[in-house]
């Protein structure tokens, strides 16, 4: 789905990634590989398959769109160990994703520091057709940025039902990009975090269907 | 005291007991000295006795005797020297009964001057005190399953147990049926280990299978026949007085409030003592206290009781009751166990009961004095509960029970147990089965499934093995300990010890009535506690129902909701569940039966009759092993309405396989809702024509085979499924409630369940974890057992009525459409108008004063409106960043 920020058109890609046609470059926020493991040193034995899943979404798209350039929007990994914990195939797939195409690592909070040997740039924020890639959104206005880390979800209601999915929002000069992760969860947009980066009402969601994507009126949406 | 002279020679009964027995005017029963004798004998015992016949003084008679011939124990111990513990342990599922039970045993201790100590050690008590009780602890200790886990997961547990002679497990019916028990059962097995010759006694109430629990007081041997525990039965005394409450208002068509006969409801109060007012529900019962107010012209003194409130709260209705304060207490199952209420004498239930034995344990709480008839007043919300009220009413007369049977032990409890053996001391695997097999619900667990369950416990169980080095216990290789599983480090201990219990409850929050200054709420009163998603919903502003009062709702902070007083007598926030209970199998049988058979319809009040009348002329009654098929079109769709009568979680597991069935055959359905008695489908399609010309078929749309590949499609994705599996994943450890050092702040599990079982189960559907959810999902939430046994039982049974229009016996369930879920495939427009048209239209030009119908539907209180915000939503995902 074809969308504009601040100008800039982009397309909206139905797994969760924002894809730039012009200079090919593809953006995929908050990751969170190794999440898992990451509970795991806490004594919480989660399923040790979210990196291997995760991957495998991400290879998936990135086969279909082949971009010349990956932006990985920050929380790429759960924690800055991550990267250390892959296990041998898991970091084999990602060096193949990272063949051939331009990488670029950018920090979250959750994975300020990267290792050496982890292959691409690392950075704290970087730009590419007039838009600011960065991870955390920053409050008041900011047209042209995209960013992720609040892992929009929104939540509709209809005949007795209700729907929540992972949502790109924007208000069409900024935007926040849904997290790609398997193990993350979503944040209803209705939520006060994200009061600071849209005027009241001026919020659109876009919740990711099967395979499909559903802009939502912003008089739709319900809290949790 | 005449009738014991003859007897005294043999009796068991020390002469200081027999002299306070007579200072009490009491003669000791039968069923009191037989278990004496028996338990003198080392035998274990189940004592099988209503309300009122003397059952836990039976209980503990054993023990006081034991202790009052033994010289006075030594007391505090030195350090380093054998910790002496309890002499008997008494086990409650309820805090309260431990309570209560503990003030009236000390009263012939007492005043016999017997040299016994007993204290209580639950939740509550202050950490100090159960400090205390490690080194210094009492001759009999009242506690809960969740303390005796705590108390086997310590080091000191061999010293601390070893003296144990009697445990006394009470109200052993309601504990067996759950988590609780299985957990307590395997906390029974270690006991045994701890203290051998330990004896057992179960106090329970009447159950359906007695043999079961007599099975699960002893140890069993593979194999071998099982061992059973003797019993003791005592027949009920005078035989309950109940009616049915009669009125000349209308019963409704549907809903839960039974509002219509609040003043028939108000008339019995004034007229007796005291009242017990039972609901099935905590909303049900704020909604029955606030609407007795308002009709409570003579300030009679009303009380409000259910589990939610503070414990000050309930302690101080509780205490009122007792001294005999209250003419009426609105309470829920918070009640249900035995706590002596004093000199209640009528028992209302208000809404139908769902099971034979759970009226007839709740009316026994009516004098609680065994010869004594009590006295219970039936008060069904619509149409439906009068036939399941009736139904209950002559399954009383007749003592049948329904109570449910035992289930195999669950896998998650068992993996908690396991590792709180190992908390302990480490244990060697073998042994650890072999102990574990003895206890009755784990029995025919194999070798094979242990094994993965320590497996799971150590490092999650995973196929793909890379959390050796996060394991939780370890198999240690050298060391005084070789070839034994014990925990990793101290943490695991600690993490343990804050997640221990098997009640998974909604995230709850503090709820406090605030007190506005300067714009700013500030804290106040504690009113008690409610759970995170409801408050999560509200907007500041919207008023709600809790505590006996009217809300407003001000904002959370932290983990507590801010409330003020509210200035509507209408919240504008409903707040209601229906049924809890799902109708009994027993019951659900004879309503069928009274359906089929005029001559019991005497017995129904004449606007029952009159709407059966209606049905047969209309439609037909449904045989008593028939399943009736109505298809009708309505408002431009077709619908179809089953009434098979198995509750409402097997209806709703139904009616997705139905749904899926008929997306299969082409006839677009909508969507369904479900009752405890019957479901309504609704398609594009027209279903009846469809169904004649078989396609499909009556009888391959309720074929035994949607059990196979549609459940298993459907299971998989069954957001039911998700929140059992959440409920797995917490009691096994896989994911904590509370983390060292976050204790305050935990509101919430930290990870969506919902996301790690899509995780799991899309890369290792086989994991034991799963198993465990989905054995769970089939006997819990989804009743698969429940739905083959009807589809069994109809099958060549199912009778089609294709109609012109809806039935009466069908409006019920079609006026839930629109304020219940609605679920199904399709997004369409799918709410029904519950209007006066759609009765009129049942009803035709009959003389059933359908606008009165219709008003008293529209009369009933928002709480019955459709749920706008209907508390159901996706489990909560970890917040950002």
């Amino acid at each position: 789905m074809q969308v504009a920020i601040a100008d800039t058109p982009v397309v909206l890609d139905p797994t969760g990634v924002l894809f730039l046609p012009e200079s090919r470059t593809l953006v995929v926020a908050d990751l969170h590989l190794e999440k898992a493991s990451s509970f795991a040193r806490r004594g919480m034995l989660l399923p040790p398959y979210d990196t291997k899943a995760t991957l495998k979404h991400l290879a998936d798209v990135i086969e279909r769109r082949a971009p010349r350039r990956v932006i990985a929007l920050g929380d790429s990994f759960h924690d800055s160990n991550g990267y250390g914990r892959l296990a041998d195939a898991d970091r084999l797939r990602l060096a193949a994703l990272q063949g051939g195409r331009e990488w670029t690592w950018i920090k979250g909070n959750h994975d300020p520091e990267f290792p050496a040997d982890v292959g691409g740039d690392v950075i704290a924020e970087c730009f590419a057709e007039r838009l600011t890639f960065r991870h955390e959104p920053v409050e008041g206005l900011a047209p042209g940025e995209v960013a992720g880390h609040l892992h929009p979800a929104a939540k509709i209601r209809g005949n007795g039902r209700s729907v929540r999915r992972r949502a790109f929002v924007t208000d069409g000069m900024r935007m926040v990009l849904p997290a790609f992760g398997v193990l993350t969860g979503g944040l209803n947009v209705l939520d006060r975090a994200f009061a600071p980066l849209f005027a009241p009402g001026a919020l659109k969601p876009f919740l990711i269907g099967d395979g499909r994507l559903f802009p939502v009126a912003f008089d739709a949406l319900c809290p949790d | 005291m005449t009738a014991q002279t003859p007897a005294k020679a043999a009796t068991p009964l020390p002469a200081a007991f027999g002299a306070w027995f007579a200072t009490r005017g009491w003669a000791p029963r039968a069923h009191q000295l037989e278990l004496l004798t028996k338990a003198q004998a080392g035998r274990s015992v189940l004592l099988i006795a209503p309300t009122g016949a003397g059952k836990t003084l039976a209980g503990f008679l054993p023990s006081l005797v034991d202790l009052a011939q033994k010289t006075a124990t030594p007391k505090k111990a030195k350090p380093g020297a054998p910790i002496i513990g309890p002499h008997t342990l008494y086990v409650s599922p309820l805090k309260a009964l431990a309570v209560d039970i503990h003030r009236n045993l000390e009263l012939p201790v007492q005043e016999m001057g017997l040299p016994i100590r007993l204290e209580t050690r639950t939740g509550d008590t202050p950490v100090y005190k159960r400090q205390r009780q490690k080194i210094d602890p009492p001759d009999v200790l009242l506690t809960t399953p969740e303390q005796v886990a705590l108390l086997l997961a310590s080091k000191d547990a061999h010293r601390f147990f070893k003296r144990l002679k009697t445990a006394i497990f009470d109200e052993l019916h309601s504990l067996v049926v759950s988590k609780r028990g299985d957990l307590l059962s395997l906390g029974l097995a270690r006991l045994r280990e701890l203290a051998p010759g330990l004896k057992t006694i179960g106090l329970s109430a009447t159950v359906a299978d007695p043999d079961a629990l007599c099975a699960w007081l002893m140890p069993q041997e593979p194999d071998a026949p099982r061992r059973l525990a003797d019993k003791i039965i005592v027949k009920g005394g005078a035989a309950p007085v109940i009616s049915i409450v009669e009125t000349d208002t209308r019963v409704p068509w549907q809903g839960h409030t039974a509002l219509y006969a609040l003043p028939t409801v108000y008339e019995a109060i004034k007229a007796h003592k005291t009242t017990l007012l039972f609901v099935n529900t905590r909303w049900q019962a704020e909604l029955l206290f606030r609407e007795l107010w308002r009709v409570n012209d003579d300030a009679l003194e009303i009380a409000l009781h259910h589990g939610s409130l503070d414990r000050g709260q309930r302690r101080k209705v509780e205490s009122a009751m007792a001294a005999g304060k209250l003419r009426a207490v609105v309470a829920t199952s918070t009640l249900d166990l035995g706590i002596d209420w004093g000199d209640v004498d009528l028992v209302a239930h208000i809404g139908a009961p769902k099971g034979a034995s759970r009226l007839a344990q709740r009316i026994g709480r009516a004098n609680h004095r065994m010869d004594e008839p009590s006295k219970g007043l039936l008060v069904p919300s619509n149409r439906f509960e009068v036939l399941e009220c009736r139904a209950a009413l002559d399954a009383n007369y007749l003592g049948h029970q329904d109570t449910p049977p035992l289930r195999p032990g669950a896998l998650d409890v068992l993996a908690q147990h396991v590792l709180g053996m190992a908390v302990a001391e480490p244990f060697d695997a073998k042994a650890l089965y072999d102990e574990i097999i003895s206890a009755e619900p784990y029995r025919d667990l194999t070798w094979e499934r242990f094994e993965r369950v320590v497996d799971f416990v150590a490092t999650g169980g995973y196929a793909l093995r890379n959390y050796e080095r996060y394991a939780k216990i370890r198999r240690r290789k050298e060391g005084p300990h070789k070839g034994l599983w014990g925990i990793a480090n101290p943490r695991v201990a600690q993490q343990y010890r804050l997640n221990i219990g098997t009640i998974v409850e909604a995230p709850m929050l503090n709820v406090v009535l605030g007190r506005p200054k300067k714009g700013v709420i500030r804290g106040g009163k504690r009113l008690g506690q409610i759970e995170e998603y409801f408050l999560e919903a509200l907007t500041p502003g919207d008023t709600f129902r809790f505590a006996g009062r009217v809300l407003r709702f001000e904002g959370i902070r932290e983990s507590t909701a801010y409330v003020t007083q509210g200035e509507d007598e209408n919240p504008s926030i409903p707040s209601f569940e229906g049924g809890k209970f799902p109708l009994t199998t027993y019951l659900a049988s004879q309503v069928r039966d009274i359906l089929a058979d005029r001559e019991r319809w005497s017995k129904l009040p004449d606007q029952v009759c009159e709407w059966l009348t209606y049905q047969e002329e209309r439609s037909r009654l449904p045989g008593a092993d028939e399943l009736l098929v109505e298809t009708f079109p309505h408002d431009k769709k077709f619908y179809l309405a089953a009434f098979p009568f198995e509750g409402r979680l097997a209806h709703q597991t139904l009616g997705m396989l139905l749904t899926r069935r008929l997306e299969r055959a082409g006839a677009r359905p909508l969507g369904f809702v479900a009752t405890d008695y019957s479901i309504a489908v609704w398609a594009l399609r027209d279903l009846g024509a469809l169904f004649e010309a078989g396609r499909p078929s009556l009888a391959a749309l309720f074929d035994e085979d949607m059990l196979g590949d549609d459940l298993d499609a459907w299971m998989a994705e069954s957001y039911l499924l998700k929140r059992t599996f959440r409920n797995c994943a917490i009691i096994s450890g896989l994911i904590e409630r509370r983390h060292p050092g976050e204790e305050k702040t935990g509101r919430q599990v930290t990870i969506s369940t919902d996301l790690i079982y899509d995780v799991l189960r899309s890369h290792e559907p086989d994991h034991i974890l799963l198993d465990a959810t989905r054995a769970d999902a089939a006997g819990g939430l989804l009743d698969i057992h429940r739905l083959g046994e009807m589809l069994y039982r109809v099958k060549d049974r199912i009778v089609h009525q294709r109609l012109e229009r809806v039935s009466p016996l069908a409006v019920p369930v079609m006026l839930q459409i629109g304020k219940v879920p609605v679920f199904g495939e399709a997004q369409t427009d799918i709410l029904v108008d519950a209007s006066e048209a759609l009765i009129r239209e049942a009803m035709g030009e009959a003389p059933a004063e359908p606008e009165e119908h219709a008003r008293a539907i529209a009369a009933q209180p928002a709480a019955n409106r459709p749920a706008k915000r209907k508390p159901r939503r996706a489990a909560r995902a970890a917040g950002a960043g």
